[in-house]
């Protein structure tokens, strides 16, 4: 029997967004209140997860043609980058700098490269949790 | 005055919340028990609005988005293996 999810799939195509969104904030968030990598990560792997429970693996896979175990790899790229890139300044591992930037469009921001390192830490944190959910859905 | 308000209420919570921890346990079917679960994760939100209040902090309004989002996943995959059998399908249109 063909069951029809109206109104869980629309329900589901809103609320993705709204997720969405709060992960982005908890990510950017993180350095002046609580939040960071983790949180925003395992925040949209739940969206994505969202997702896969209202529509199914392949549809989710047509829209968001990602690999998980190589978005891994990536995130682990940035960590090593960030902690690696002080040595060219010849200064020690994991050395950090920030300062106060103009932005065209933001104004006066302050950036920090701990932030690329947590972007390691988001990626990461969405490729494990894809992957784990992934291979267990996907198992006849 | 405020503060004997946002006491009571949390006690009003809590009973409210045993209540539903009542028909947890007792609950004859399965929907049963996961309606208590999902009202107790928003009486939990309830609460945790009420503590951050009363500590004068700003720091919890994240986790009440968070539990509300948690708790409609959670519901709505449990529901779905209740009607399927399975919470993830492989592909739907065959």
């Amino acid at each position: 029997m063909k069951t029809n999810d109206v109104i869980l799939q629309t329900t589901s195509k809103v609320v993705f967004f709204i997720i969405i969104l709060f992960a982005i904030h908890l990510f950017f968030a993180g350095h002046y209140h609580p939040g960071g990598g983790f949180v925003g990560g395992l925040m949209t792997s739940g969206a994505l997860v969202l997702l896969l429970l209202a529509f199914d693996i392949k549809t989710v896979a047509k829209g968001f043609p990602i690999d998980y175990k190589i978005l891994i790899g990536i995130g682990l790229l940035f960590a090593i980058g960030t902690a690696a890139g002080a040595l060219v300044f010849n200064v020690p591992f994991f050395t950090h700098v920030f300062g106060d930037v103009y932005l065209p469009i933001f104004g006066e921001t302050s950036l920090h490269t701990a932030m690329l390192f947590d972007l390691g830490v988001y990626l990461v944190v969405i490729g494990v949790t894809m992957t784990i959910i992934q291979t267990i859905g996907e198992s006849e | 005055m405020l503060v004997i308000a946002m006491q009571v209420s949390l006690v009003l919570i809590t009973i409210a919340m045993l209540g539903f921890i009542y028909r947890l346990i007792k609950g004859p079917t399965v929907p049963d028990r996961i309606v208590a679960l999902d009202a107790i994760g928003i009486n939990l939100v309830a609460m945790i609005a009420v503590l951050s209040m009363l500590f004068r902090t700003y720091v919890f309004l994240d986790v009440i988005l968070l539990l509300g989002i948690l708790s409609f996943i959670g519901t709505t995959a449990f529901s779905k293996f209740l009607e399927k059998g399975e919470i993830i399908e492989n592909d739907r249109n065959h």
